[in-house]
């Protein structure tokens, strides 16, 4: 399976290659030098990579409300099968074709001082350039996950509903008693594939913000990006990144474990 | 746009028979689902995905002088195509024609080693394929961002940096397990009967897999075309990092570089953006239903 041994050279190699990597000190010439605990040292050590993490966290999280709850209700809503909405479904689908690059180039510019819309400036101040994060990422995002909640909503049985009627819920009452619990199984791969994705905000954060004002905006894969690439220390680059991996596939398997389990049990019950 | 431009759902199932439906409860059902205040919600944000765009398209039609003076959300007074001109006469040919190599070879790569992976995975159920297709599964979670530093080392190594090839081979990587997945997704619903009678007819795994589960998994395979070229055509990070100069300079790096190109030149900026989007956009008018539908049964189940 000449495939396999494809994938994994150039994906799983590279990871447990960045573990080695972190253990070296290499300045992207010549060969990596050993250095035992050196760079995961400096790591725990560093005030920047403590608030890198608290702002990747703190991302992550407010990226996380933003788009799950208006894409589940985008999603909901369009799951329904009138033209209009297949209409406004192909529109807001436009923002997830073009590329992180494009898009922050395009709100770099809509947010300029002298340019934009709103002539203020954004992006210098710390939770602005912030907030402008999290919309740049939700306004290109939520898209995608709408047409994952779309699907999942589609499939739910309208037996329940009809049911549901025939004992008198309400709308609201159907969304929290049928719409919600079904879709638990989809708000879990959304999310894991939100929190996985918000590493890529990378692009958003090089050219909206630079990580600044100052380090304000710096999340991990910035970080990383620097030292690399910037400073020439990919050890510790290295360690950055594989602290990243272990983080991502860890909350990915956490999620997965609290979530999945239940929503199984509860689409049984509702059968 | 026409009703079948959406995925059509699945058939009825047959829970729903006992009762069937008359019409009327039908609509209701509909206006159960939707209300003035979702309807509301979808409107704003319509505007929100609109209004930058609008204000992009306007932009890129002003001059620069007027740009800086109005404000953006304002029709342009006397639209020129000036900006456009310049972006195109500043090499975006050049641009355009590296992420389009890129793009067809992320595909073609792609294909070639997701179909037979996918076909293996559903066909057999040993330890190996079953190891592997969990290898795959894992390959979703792993962000690119974490394995670029050693991605660097092994591109270094093979002496392909600052090379197309440096971009193709690691997104054709990157790519391969979204597709992997919508694949085994389409081949599991191709029928165990269909392969039995084929073989039979006494043929081969191979011929099995090009004249059965290739024709019969159309729809999945052209998911992964499009989900591949859009990946192939929007990546930034590996660009960035193992290329360098001019020669294999693709699209978004391209874009990147205009920033200090074009310096406070935010209408010519722009137009790179539009101009950047407009093959993209023009596959999703074609290839809409194939791309909506592969994603949309990602969360499905």
């Amino acid at each position: 399976m000449p495939g396999v041994l494809f994938f994994a050279f150039f994906a799983v190699v590279p990871m447990v290659l960045a573990f080695y990597l972190s253990f070296t000190s290499w300045d992207g010439l010549g060969d990596p030098q050993p250095v035992g605990l050196d760079n995961w040292r400096k790591l725990v050590n560093d005030d920047r990579m403590v608030q890198s993490l608290w702002l990747t966290v703190l991302l992550t999280a407010a990226s996380w409300v933003f788009q799950t709850v208006i894409a589940l209700l985008l999603g909901v809503w369009a799951a329904g099968r009138q033209r209009n909405r297949a209409v406004l479904s192909a529109i807001f689908f436009v923002p997830f074709l073009l590329s992180s690059t494009a898009i922050a180039l395009l709100f770099y510019a809509l947010l300029d001082p002298n340019f934009g819309i709103i002539q203020e400036n954004i992006l210098g101040s710390s939770s602005g350039a912030f907030l402008a994060i999290v919309f740049v990422g939700g306004w290109q995002f939520i898209p995608f996950h709408t047409l994952i909640y779309q699907g999942g909503a589609r499939q739910i049985p309208e037996v329940l509903y009809q049911a549901a009627a025939i004992d008198g819920a309400g709308r609201y009452r159907q969304f929290f008693s049928i719409t919600l619990p079904q879709l638990r199984h989809t708000v879990t791969t959304s999310t894991v594939l939100l929190v996985v994705g918000s590493l890529t905000y990378f692009e958003t954060v090089l050219i909206l913000t630079k990580g600044g004002p100052g380090t304000d905006t710096a999340i991990l894969p910035y970080l990383m990006y620097e030292a690399g690439f910037k400073s020439y220390d990919f050890g510790y680059a290295s360690a950055i990144a594989s602290f990243l991996v272990v983080a991502a596939t860890g909350l990915s398997l956490i999620l997965v474990r609290l979530t999945g389990f239940g929503s199984m049990r509860s689409t049984r019950e509702g059968m | 746009m026409s009703h079948d431009t959406l995925p059509r759902p699945r058939p009825a199932k047959t829970e729903e028979r006992p009762t069937p439906p008359p019409p009327r409860r039908r609509r209701k059902h509909w206006t159960r689902r939707g209300n003035p205040v979702s309807g509301l919600g979808s409107v704003i944000w319509l505007a929100i995905v609109l209004v930058p765009i609008y204000a992009m398209l306007s932009a890129s039609l002003t001059s620069q002088d007027k740009a800086l003076t109005g404000n953006p959300l304002n029709p342009p007074t006397s639209p020129t195509l000036d900006n456009y001109n310049t972006v195109l006469n500043s090499g975006f040919g050049h641009l355009l024609s590296n992420t389009a190599i890129v793009a067809v070879a992320v595909v073609a790569i792609v294909l070639g080693l997701s179909v037979p992976i996918a076909y293996v995975a559903v066909r057999t159920r040993n330890r190996w394929s079953g190891l592997a297709f969990r290898l795959f599964l894992l390959g979703v979670a792993i962000p690119a961002q974490a394995v670029v530093v050693p991605l660097y080392l092994l591109i270094a190594k093979l002496n392909l940096y600052d090379s197309l090839l440096a971009v193709i081979l690691p997104t054709a990587a990157f790519a391969m397990p979204v597709s992997v997945l919508v694949l085994v997704g389409t081949l599991r619903d191709v029928s165990e009967d269909l392969y039995e009678a084929m073989a039979l007819d006494g043929a081969s795994p191979q011929r099995m897999l090009f004249q059965l589960a290739v024709p019969l998994a159309k729809g999945g395979i052209s998911t992964v075309v499009i989900f591949a070229a859009l990946q192939a055509w929007n990546g930034f990070l590996f660009p960035l990092i193992f290329t360098q100069s001019d020669g294999p300079r693709v699209l978004t790096l391209g874009l990147f570089n205009y920033v200090s190109q074009f310096g406070v030149n935010i209408p010519a900026l722009l137009a790179s953006v539009v101009l950047s989007g407009i093959p993209i956009f023009a596959v999703y008018l074609v290839a809409r239903r194939a791309l909506v539908g592969g994603l949309m049964g990602v969360g499905g189940k």
